[in-house]
């Protein structure tokens, strides 16, 4: 008994005297981390990591309560749409002096836009932890039948193509689905044109802009010449079904999927489907696509920086990222990742892999979010018929120009920006 | 009216006793809506929130902003369908099931007044699991009687028009057994005497209700129809758990505007000047309703 005892305690003296740092991640990548625990722990005996997985629909909020309450962990899981508000905070460790010392963490073995995205007037707040980006799923089969033998590489193909798709298949189904309840496909066609969706260093909008125009032009020219039905997501309640049943052809959608369409359409159609890069708006353009996913931070109030980036390292790792990519299906943001058999003899991941080195992070203001929203209402509202395309677009410079105005004051004051 | 002075060391007494409640109440009620109120003057955001010096003092721009939005009046107008559709349904429903449940034909009363009064303490997320099974389009359970009726199926939740219709179904059957215990008790304190006096009278069972019954739960109609009233003005969880305010923003309510202001784009300002808004069209459907009953009284 007494053995036992002082067994105990021996015990808990021992992981006293570790020091605890503690992460937040969310969804599917904070249920997995802590089986990645284990290993670190090992090779660091002085740290103990304290995992708590958040939900995606209250992280945001529980994030900025949490700075709010001066609660924050040490390091956490976080978002390239919410880098730049968190810049805005001051809540992030400035990495650069990290990175310069560190041997595992080497700008250049990662996919330069998804870099970008967590670089503010020269300073790197977060180390990309996976990318996800988004480009073309299509059907193969009625491709072909169309008369095509590769997927479009530019957008004067693209809609060729869908154009003899749509005569093939009638006027019930569709050649693309582009769900009116995401304001991703507009984007990433304006990502592909020279100018910034957001001008004067990010304080208005710039949507009357000849760039936005042309890009959502041809958006809502796929509405209008029936060539994408003008649905949302709540309405196709089985996207994995209709595109089976080839009710559309293309679909702009992210390496989530590639899992799910390998599960849900029958074995039949699995040889049918392929993933192929964004086509660019004409030959020699760049096909860019948006620069998303996830970074790891360390928050500036941290007081155990130096175990935090020694865990963050870890994670960095391209042999860690090859297992997290196996727990998850998350792409790794790493070149030197994508060098294993595992991603690269992957077909579809191969369409991935090219689709990385084009993509462009989204205007980097704490904003963004909401003015993708009003876009994502704007395109409502004109296809619809209650307003023309230049109309709109001028009330949506000027509501984002409403909602940049807090910008443009801290601007005016001269006050440090993100 | 005369009220003899009360001896200094009661009063003294009477205020130690008040006092732990008092402070509580003025600590987590009084201060915190006294500094949203005059946060709803300011433009605090996401960057006043980092450094306090990016706060602005902005006067009444924010209720300006707000009564210019489109938006606000969409919520308005929708959480004013659901309390003018809502409260009513429910408190009709309330009082039908108290009735059938105070009658004497009804069997097992005890069985079936716990099975109405479950959905109230029920957590609205597990109701929300349930009922967007029943409201499925194509595996749903009320589908499946339309389509035994012979009518097309409806997307419940899907479609701008009946989204809402689905959330106050929902929102009824989730709330009415509350009012109902209420009805119940208040049914419980009309005197036998009564009744009987009226029957020999010779009033029917409608005379009966009209003439004894109502009058006699006039004070309980006053409560239930207020509370009601209140709670579903701050019509919320429903919608959040269903619908996240979709489809083209018909379940957007005031709250839930208040709430996507406040907690998604961080504009606290702008959410404090919602809520004072709520606020004053509460008080006054408040005392409107006070209004109504009193002359009804008279």
């Amino acid at each position: 008994m007494f053995l036992f005892l002082a067994l105990m305690t021996g015990c808990t003296n021992q992981m006293d005297s570790r020091k605890e740092i503690r992460i937040w991640a969310m969804g599917k990548e904070g249920e997995v981390l802590g089986t990645l625990v284990p290993a670190f722990e090992r090779l660091h005996p002085d740290i103990k990591v304290r995992v708590q997985a958040l939900p995606w629909t209250a992280a945001h909020e529980k994030l900025l309560t949490a700075f709010a309450g001066e609660s924050l962990p040490d390091l956490c899981q976080l978002g390239n749409t919410w880098m730049p508000e968190f810049t805005a905070l001051n809540a992030l460790e400035e990495l650069t002096p990290w990175i310069t010392q560190s041997k595992v963490v080497q700008a250049k073995d990662y996919f330069r836009g998804i870099w970008a995205s967590n670089v503010f007037d020269n300073q790197v707040f977060g180390i990309p932890w996976y990318v996800d980006t988004r480009l073309l799923f299509y059907r193969k089969d009625l491709l072909e039948k169309a008369g095509y033998t590769s997927p479009p590489q530019t957008w004067h193909e693209w809609k060729t193509a869908m154009q003899q798709i749509k005569k093939q298949v009638g006027p019930d189904k569709y050649a693309v689905l582009l769900p009116l309840n995401e304001f991703e496909p507009p984007i990433i066609f304006a990502l592909q044109q020279p100018e910034e969706m957001l001008r004067e260093n990010g304080t208005r909008g710039n949507f009357q802009s000849r760039s936005f125009k042309k890009a959502y032009g041809y958006y809502l020219d796929l509405f209008r010449s029936q060539l994408s039905p003008s649905v949302g997501n709540q309405e196709i309640s089985n996207v994995w079904q209709e595109f089976g049943r080839g009710y559309f052809s293309f679909y702009i959608t992210g390496p989530w999927n590639v899992s799910e369409f390998k599960a849900r359409l029958p074995q039949s159609l699995q040889p049918a489907w392929a993933t192929a890069p964004m086509p660019a708006p004409e030959v020699g353009q760049a096909p860019n696509s948006m620069a998303g996913g996830a970074s790891l931070v360390i928050f500036k109030a941290s007081k155990r920086k130096a175990e935090a980036w020694a865990f963050l390292e870890y994670l960095s790792r391209p042999e860690v990222q090859i297992r997290f990519n196996e727990l998850t299906g998350d792409l790794p943001p790493r070149l030197s990742a994508w060098q294993n058999p595992k991603l690269a003899d992957d077909p579809y991941m191969r369409a991935f892999r090219q689709q990385l080195e084009f993509t462009r992070p989204t205007p980097k203001v704490p904003e963004w979010e909401r003015i993708a929203t009003e876009l994502r209402l704007t395109t409502e509202v004109v296809l619809s018929g209650r307003k023309s395309i230049e109309i709109a677009l001028k009330e949506l410079d000027t509501t984002t120009d409403r909602i940049l105005e807090k910008r443009r004051w801290m601007m005016a004051q001269n006050r440090a920006m993100p | 009216m005369n009220t003899p002075a009360l001896p200094i060391g009661t009063v003294r007494a009477a205020w130690f006793f008040v006092a732990p409640a008092l402070l509580l109440i003025v600590v987590f009620f009084f201060v915190p809506v006294l500094a949203a109120f005059c946060l709803s003057f300011t433009d605090f955001d996401i960057y006043a929130l980092a450094n306090p010096d990016h706060l602005r003092v902005v006067g009444l721009k924010n209720y300006q902003e707000l009564l210019a939005s489109d938006d606000f009046w969409k919520a308005i107008g929708n959480t004013f369908y659901f309390v003018l559709v809502g409260g009513p349904l429910s408190v009709g429903i309330s009082l039908g099931t108290a009735l059938l449940l105070q009658s004497k034909v009804v069997r097992f009363k005890s069985f079936f007044r716990t099975v109405f009064f479950a959905p109230v303490v029920t957590t609205i997320v597990a109701v929300a699991v349930v009922w967007r099974y029943l409201y499925h389009t194509k595996y749903g359970f009320l589908n499946y009687i339309l389509h035994f009726l012979g009518i097309n199926p409806v997307d419940w939740l899907g479609d701008p028009a009946w989204a809402m219709p689905a959330i106050i179904l929902m929102a009824v059957w989730k709330g009415f057994g509350y009012n109902m215990v209420i009805f119940i008790a208040g049914l419980q304190n009309i005197p036998d005497e009564l009744y009987e006096s009226a029957r020999i009278d010779g009033a029917g069972a409608w005379q009966q209700f009209w003439h004894v019954t109502l009058p006699m739960l006039a004070p309980t109609f006053l409560f239930v129809g207020l509370m009601t009233m209140i709670g579903y003005f701050q019509l919320f969880a429903e919608p959040y758990v269903m619908t996240l305010g979709g489809p083209l923003q018909s379940t957007v309510s005031i709250v839930y505007l208040m709430y996507e202001q406040g907690f998604k784009w961080w504009n606290l300002g702008y959410a404090a000047a919602v809520a004072f808004v709520l606020f004053a069209i509460m008080l006054v459907a408040t005392l409107i309703q006070f209004r109504l009953q009193k002359t009804d009284a008279s």
